[in-house]
């Protein structure tokens, strides 16, 4: 262990540790925007300065290791003076468009501006520098025009999905987030898991299916389990009146982390889908109590007894009953086969297996784990 | 699953997915296109190679993605893997890599295991799988030699006719480097659905109760005869790939369907249509008129994971909450009601047991039913809503209440005590290619689609992407065929015959097609045979001999018989 004195108080502190961790740790609160816990550390935003005494200029808390003896002011006039500089800076290259912009009020860059009061100065750039959605990836929104080249996405695409998509390129003023080699993300060979829009910490980029549908002070979340492979990724369902609008990482997701692919991020539209089953449905040979008509399938469409006829719950699960009840009579339990369903909750998997084994009476139960 | 419970009582994942990226020296990954089947856990396997340095192996008839990855790529030809493991096996002994002390302690059956391994030698490995010799000794080594080594497979081990035996070899091989009971190590499948481990664990099966209580047993029967307040049919029902023919011949009248679409994933779709068509009553609970549905006679609309409350069981045993965001549209509802209000119809009139505790279907919620579960599922005992909403992380086996679950199985003992060595002989596919038939096709699915695709394909953006079937082809072959950009194939099998936009790409070594069945149009499933692995019941979806054709340029796709 060693012994620091972080504002004014001394404190000890394990070797190795950085500033920023050990203020966390202590419960002060250095501000950050390209920092990220998941990420390796870069110190190239500059808003987490803060001033060691004895040090000829201001240190990044993310990437400046304690040392025995270091006195640290994290929140000083000359700190503090500096991060609203740094915010002006950005916020000059920064189209101020928080009214129409997605990720207001989840904006890192906008929190710094309210908490720090710093508004885009007067001599700030005006208008746009790129196209706006310039990427045609259909899940996530390319505004380059917010972008504080912070350097997340590239990080969260080479650390977390290692698939090194985004790329910096160009220097100084002309400095650029590109995928590939300037080229479009899906030619960049992005596996679109939008990891990068989890870890942006502005509007620069955005998931586009969710555009313009709510923001986060309108939003419901909701922490839920993936629906589609076994990895059990957990995330949060954002719901607005009613209606999936959109899937946000959940940092404490046991198995994934912020961590999710195309699918779980993106493939939640079809449960909106104008397809879905909204009522029991049932052939009209069984509504008018007839046999089932041997009719060939090609021949199904044509025929009124087949003719599909939207009913009641009551009347549709008694016709099932009274058709599952008849087999079973007429041909022992056994005639009867069950197949339940790996995509179902637990307890609908059970639910499906007492269904068979006590009310049918057969083990003829199975799902698809074979195909 | 079949193979694990027979080598070491228990067939499950062994390890946690966290603890083989975290822990694992080497990984061998052997019919697993992990980045796109399991991209989470593909992403922790390459942050693992780039960040540990962990030395990967993949063994793949395929070039897939996560080859860039591995340093060793050993590429052997569909339907070829008993004889891969036996060679690298025989020349881990051969060096005297194996763990002599795991071996002696915690396993039994070795000689007569070895004494088959002895009789493949690398050169006649190397003939029947067309790995090299050289990368059979480079793989051997670094198994050998570095550890635990984390061993993960999928359906392009089990999806054969020796797919059960596959499984067993990768026991052996397991425990042959002692890497059993370990972290980083273990036997770990990747369970492909989202709740397929849960759907085996809760009774999903002909031979199970749930927790995997066997029907044949006397005393699992009069155990669940006394819950639920009836005799209980002592005999092994039948699989899926058993119900559907089972409808021809007679033995099948009717069907209840929860989600599932046989049409699209079932092998050999024609024979498929021709047995739905005649079962005498198909009830189907689904979220949408799937391929499935024109067979259907009754259709009642369920619920998606976004609509309901409960709890799915992922790959690695773990039991997760899911909760209900949104409402099911109209008058859909959750899947467990339905079930509850159908046995309630059916139950009428008829006389349970009246002391029997769980006879009742009287739920208000999944939690009433949870409960059940603990009390009737031993490994899902202590699993409860309430731990799990109070942020619990649990994986089974759980049996109490103040259990914390049980991250790595067979620590220290196996679960049927000693470990089993299977002596594996190599047996090849069912349909090796012909004259005729002259390519090896293999299926599976793709990054962007799931399964049958009745959701990805009502994914707008997905199918912005991938919007129609593609069939990856060689480039050696495409230029015998004359097939250059845009242009179609016509893939034919003794069973029936796809048209699709052919994607050239040395993804697939020449001689080798790989096709999907996400798109009803284009199904590999047309071409698919019913020939089962005849313990596990698992159709050969990996080999399937076929011819391919040149159809030149046309729009749409078209399904035509043979």
């Amino acid at each position: 262990m060693i012994s620091i004195t972080l504002n004014g108080q001394k404190i000890e502190a394990r070797e190795g540790q950085t500033i920023l961790e050990v203020a966390r740790e202590h419960g002060i609160r250095i501000p950050t925007l390209c920092y990220h816990k998941d990420l390796s550390p870069t110190g190239n935003c500059r808003i987490c300065v803060v001033e060691v005494k004895g040090a000829r200029f201001l240190q990044a808390a993310c990437v400046t290791q304690v040392w025995d003896g270091m006195e640290i002011e994290t929140h000083s006039e000359k700190a503090v003076a500096s991060r609203k500089r740094t915010l002006s800076l950005m916020l000059a290259n920064h189209p101020p468009d928080c009214l129409t912009c997605d990720a207001s009020g989840s904006c890192e860059l906008q929190d710094l501006a309210y908490e720090y009061q710093v508004e885009v100065p007067a001599w700030g750039a005006k208008g746009t520098r790129y196209p706006v959605d310039s990427d045609p990836n259909p899940f996530i929104r390319v505004d380059m025009n917010k972008c504080i080249l912070c350097r997340r996405c590239v990080l969260a695409c080479a650390e977390i999905q290692v698939r090194d998509v985004w790329g910096v390129a160009k220097r100084g003023f002309e400095e650029v987030i590109v995928a590939g080699a300037g080229t479009t993300m899906l030619e960049a060979r992005c596996e679109s898991c939008g990891q990068c829009v989890a870890y942006c910490p502005t509007g620069a980029l955005t998931n586009k299916m969710s555009y313009g549908l709510g923001r986060a002070h309108q939003i419901e979340k909701v922490t839920t389990t993936c629906g589609y492979c076994g990895v059990g990724c957990q995330f949060d369902l954002q719901v607005r009146d009613g209606r999936i609008i959109g899937v946000a990482s959940n940092p404490n997701a046991p198995v994934n982390g912020m961590a999710l692919c195309v699918k779980g991020r993106y493939g939640w539209d079809y449960i909106h889908h104008p397809d879905r089953l909204t009522k029991p449905m049932v052939r009209r040979y069984l509504l008018e109590g007839k046999e089932k008509p041997k009719t060939p399938l090609s021949e199904r469409s044509a025929s009124a007894l087949w003719e599909w006829v939207e009913t009641d719950w009551d009347t549709a699960l008694g016709l099932a009953a009274q058709r599952l009840g008849r087999a079973r009579e007429a041909h022992g339990p056994d005639s009867v086969g069950v197949l339940t369903s790996a995509k179902c909750l637990n307890e609908e998997n059970y639910l499906m297996n007492k269904f068979a084994r006590q009310v049918i009476g057969t083990n003829n139960i199975d799902h698809c784990a074979r195909l | 699953m079949a193979g694990l419970a027979t080598a070491f009582g228990s067939g499950a994942m062994t390890n946690s997915m966290d603890d083989i990226a975290a822990n694992a020296q080497a990984m061998f990954v052997i019919g697993s296109n992990t980045t796109e089947q399991h991209p989470v856990f593909g992403t922790m396997i390459r942050r693992a190679v780039r960040q540990r340095g962990v030395k990967l192996i993949v063994a793949d008839p395929r070039r897939i993605d996560l080859v860039d990855f591995a340093v060793l790529h050993l590429q052997q030809k569909p339907g070829t893997d008993i004889a891969l493991l036996n060679g690298l096996m025989y020349i881990i002994l051969e060096k005297g890599w194996e763990d002599k002390e795991f071996i002696a302690a915690r396993t039994e059956g070795f000689e007569a295991f070895k004494e088959t391994v002895m009789r493949y030698p690398p050169e006649k490995v190397s003939e029947i799988t067309g790995v090299p010799v050289e990368k059979l000794y480079q793989a051997a080594e670094i198994m050998g030699t570095v550890k635990p080594m984390a061993v993960m497979w999928a359906m392009g081990i089990t999806q054969h006719i020796i797919g059960t035996q596959n499984v067993l070899n990768l026991a052996n091989l397991q425990m042959l480097l002692g890497n059993m009971g370990v972290p980083g190590g273990g036997t770990n499948p990747l369970r492909g659905q989202n709740n397929v481990q849960g759907a085996c664990d809760l009774g999903g099966l002909p031979n199970v109760y749930p927790a995997y209580q066997k029907v044949t047993s006397e005393e699992a029967r009069k155990k669940f005869e006394a819950a639920w307040g009836v005799p209980l049919a002592p005999h092994v029902g039948m699989t899926v790939t058993e119900m559907m023919p089972g409808i021809l011949e007679g033995k099948i009248h009717a069907l209840y369907i929860l989600g599932e679409d046989p049409i699209m994933s079932d092998p050999h779709t024609e024979h498929i249509r021709e047995c739905l068509e005649q079962v005498d009553f198909l009830l189907l609970q689904e979220i949408f008129p799937s391929e499935t549905s024109h067979y259907a006679d009754i259709l009642l609309p369920g619920a998606t994971f976004a609509e309901k409350t409960g709890t799915f069981t992922n790959t690695e045993r773990r039991v997760q909450m899911v909760h209900q965001a949104i409402e099911p549209p109209g008058e859909a509802r959750p899947d467990w009601w339905i079930t509850m209000e159908l046995a309630k119809r059916l139950l009428e009139g008829r006389v349970l047991a009246p002391d029997a505790p769980y006879a009742s279907w009287e739920y208000s919620s999944t939690r009433d039913i949870m409960k059940e579960i603990n009390a009737l599922a031993p490994s899902y005992g202590g699993i409860t809503h309430e731990r799990l909403e109070a942020g619990e992380r649990l994986q089974w086996p759980c049996p109490d209440e103040n259990h914390p679950g049980t991250p790595i199985l067979h620590v220290g003992k196996f679960a049927r005590g000693l470990g089993k060595f299977h002596p594996i002989e190599h047996i090849p596919p069912a349909e090796e290619p012909t004259d005729d038939y002259p390519f090896v096709m293999s299926t599976g699915r793709v990054l962007y689609h799931w399964h049958g695709g009745e959701m990805t394909r009502r994914a707008k953006g997905i199918m912005q992407v991938y919007g129609q079937a593609l069939i990856e082809i060689n480039p050696e072959d495409a230029e015998r065929l004359g097939l250059d950009g845009g242009k179609r194939v016509r893939v034919t099998s003794r069973r029936g015959s796809i048209e699709a936009e052919a994607w050239v790409t040395e993804r697939v070594p020449p001689g080798m097609v790989y096709a999907n069945f996400h798109f009803p149009d284009a199904s590999a499933n047309e071409l698919t045979q019913a020939v089962l692995d005849p313990v596990a019941k698992i159709p050969e979806y990996k080999v399937t001999a076929v011819k391919v054709e040149v159809v030149g340029e046309t729009a749409g796709a078209t399904r035509s018989k043979v």
